[in-house]
């Protein structure tokens, strides 16, 4: 199950196409943030941003452009299978896992508002589960990752139609400081 | 009918009141007169509102107009004119004042056979005439339909406005609204416990669902199950010593049972998917619980003492949300069809189902203690409102908060 480094860098620009014309909300549109050449200026000091760093560090986290910028992984109706168009992402957060094992990481697994509010708990559950097995799959550890519910109780988006739905059928990768 | 509304969103001093909307009645209701009680005119006029009133909303009973004859109690009432007036029964009585207190006295007598059926009386403080109403509505319904009255009982729900939550308790006609619990987070899964002084519910107050079991009248509460994962669904052994839990402790969502005061967890049953929302029937017996462990959600039930899971529901795709009824002889469920969640009753012992409502968005069944009507949520034009509907499907009631999301009703167990 593991992935090579290069073959998890191919899977991050299909992550990225994909997750583009996913239900996802658009990351902010945002330039490349004073990526300074460093000889502009009688200093020396290089700028510590995101695109010029390890692209799985926590730095990342935070940059557009990065494949662990985005945290959530969508699910069908009453499913908590990850959907192969969602396993480069998990992928990409599994390596910053790896390799940052001091990092901990929070799964928050979310539902619509359909049926029942315990049962969604359930499924929320589930969802939150089914990401952080396939995180510790490949190989984070058990001890960094808690998965929790929140069910169907902090939607994400409130309208009753299948576009809202879909959003709320999900599970959000949260890190320390995030939660 | 709309009397009955009007009197019940009477200002007092809840600001979220519950308000009741009758939009169905029974076929062969009781043509019964409640005259205003006489003694102290104000308080009898009272307390003559709220019987009339709990008696119109039961949907058993067809009000007869009782102006211009004769009120409180007598040892013969003028029958004729009763029965003039389609009576089949009457009630009459008196509220006095008596040493800084107040006596309450009442008959019921039946107009057909010109004879008394009984009476009672009850002395209480000036601010209790809704309770003692209440009771009077409760003998009245006992003594003509022959199952107890279910009016001097509680309801809890869960208010939510402007990302607020409010665990409230009210009486069974929305009055005397109370807070027991505010929050920034939610509250799901109230549940009384049998001898109606305690709450468990789940809180999310941690950042994650935890169950609390929380006495009201001290307003103490203490932490049930904090397990690492998810603690919720809490439901009371009939004894009232145990909780029957949902816990994520080992892995899937599972059910365990665990002391009410927190103590000596133990696992109930094991499932490869979701197990959730356990239900102990009333004999104490079985544990009513839904599952996927079918592929998709069903119903099925297990021994307390444990042994292999029988699954209850076949038809549909979804069937969540067990609650036996308190007499035994049937469960309240939501079954989905087209696309709707609706409130259903199985009969246990001939598996015939009936699905009770015409709504699309039904949620957590509650039954009254004698099994009569069914409490759940749902939803009517955006917002949550509460409906109550009797096992036959024929009595139908709204109860809605303004500018507010109701949810998550409980019906409490008979008061002693």
């Amino acid at each position: 199950m593991r992935k090579s480094i290069p073959a998890l860098f191919a899977a991050f620009s299909a992550a990225m196409m994909l997750a583009a014309c996913s239900s996802q909300p658009p990351a902010p549109e945002q330039g490349p943030a004073t990526v300074s050449d460093g000889t502009s200026s009688s200093t020396t000091t290089a700028p510590v941003t995101a695109s010029g760093l390890d692209p799985y560090s926590l730095a990342a986290l935070k940059d557009p452009k990065s494949a662990v910028y985005k945290r959530s992984v969508f699910f069908d109706y009453d499913q908590y299978v990850i959907k192969d168009e969602f396993k480069p992402l998990v992928e990409a957060h599994a390596q910053l896992l790896v390799k940052n094992p001091k990092v901990k990481m929070l799964i928050q697994g979310n539902a619509d508002e359909r049926g029942s509010r315990e049962y969604n708990l359930a499924l929320g559950q589930k969802r939150a589960d089914a990401v952080k097995k396939a995180l510790m799959l490949l190989g984070a550890t058990e001890a960094q990752i808690e998965s929790v519910s929140l069910g169907e109780e902090k939607p994400r988006c409130t309208e009753s139609n299948e576009a809202c739905w879909a959003q709320n059928r999900r599970g959000d990768m949260l890190y320390t400081g995030e939660f | 009918m709309f009397l009955a509304a009007a009197l019940l969103t009477a200002p007092l001093t809840a600001l979220a009141q519950l308000s009741i909307e009758i939009t169905g009645a029974g076929a062969n209701r009781i043509p019964v007169a409640i005259a205003d009680f006489g003694g102290d005119s104000a308080n009898g006029q009272a307390l003559a509102l709220v019987v009339r009133a709990d008696l119109e909303r039961s949907g058993l009973f067809r009000l007869v107009d009782p102006s211009g004859l004769p009120s409180g109690e007598a040892s013969t009432p003028p029958y004729a004119d009763w029965k003039s007036r389609g009576a089949d029964a009457l009630v009459g009585g008196t509220v006095a004042p008596a040493g800084g207190r107040y006596e309450t006295r009442f008959r019921l007598y039946d107009v057909q056979k010109q004879a008394q059926l009984g009476g009672q009386a009850y002395g209480h403080a000036a601010g209790q005439v809704r309770l003692i109403a209440h009771r009077v509505s409760d003998y009245i319904y006992e003594k003509l339909t022959g199952e107890p009255g279910i009016f001097s009982t509680r309801i809890a729900y869960v208010v939510k406005s402007n990302g607020r939550y409010e665990l409230q308790v009210a009486d069974a006609d929305g009055n005397n609204a109370q807070t027991a619990l505010a929050s920034r987070e939610p509250i799901i899964s109230p549940s009384w416990s049998p001898d109606g002084s305690k709450l468990a519910y789940v809180s999310f107050e941690a950042k994650k669902p935890v169950i609390y079991v929380h006495d009201l009248t001290s307003g103490r509460r203490h932490v049930a199950a904090n397990f690492k994962g998810s603690n919720s669904a809490p439901a009371w052994s009939p004894d009232g010593r145990r909780l029957a839990v949902v816990l994520t402790k080992d892995g899937n969502s599972q059910l365990y049972l665990v002391g009410a005061d927190g103590s000596g967890v133990t696992r109930l049953a094991s499932s490869p998917g979701i197990d959730t929302e356990p239900q102990f029937s009333p004999d104490g017996q079985w544990i009513y619980f839904t599952s996927d462990r079918g592929g998709s959600p069903q119903i099925y039930r297990i021994g307390t003492s444990g042994g292999n899971a029988q699954r209850i529901t076949f038809d549909g795709p979804y069937n969540v949300t067990p609650r036996p009824s308190p007499d035994g002889k049937s469960m309240a469920y939501i079954s989905r069809s087209d696309g709707s969640f609706q409130l259903t009753v199985m009969d246990l012992a001939t598996k015939q189902t009936q699905i009770l409502t015409d709504s699309a968005k039904d949620e957590s069944p509650s039954y009254a203690p004698n099994s009569r009507m069914i409490l759940y949520a749902t939803e009517v034009g955006g917002r949550g409102v509460l409906a109550a509907v009797s096992a036959d499907g024929r009595v139908k009631q709204k109860l809605s908060v303004q500018a507010a999301d109701v949810r998550e009703p409980a019906w409490g167990p008979f008061t002693k």
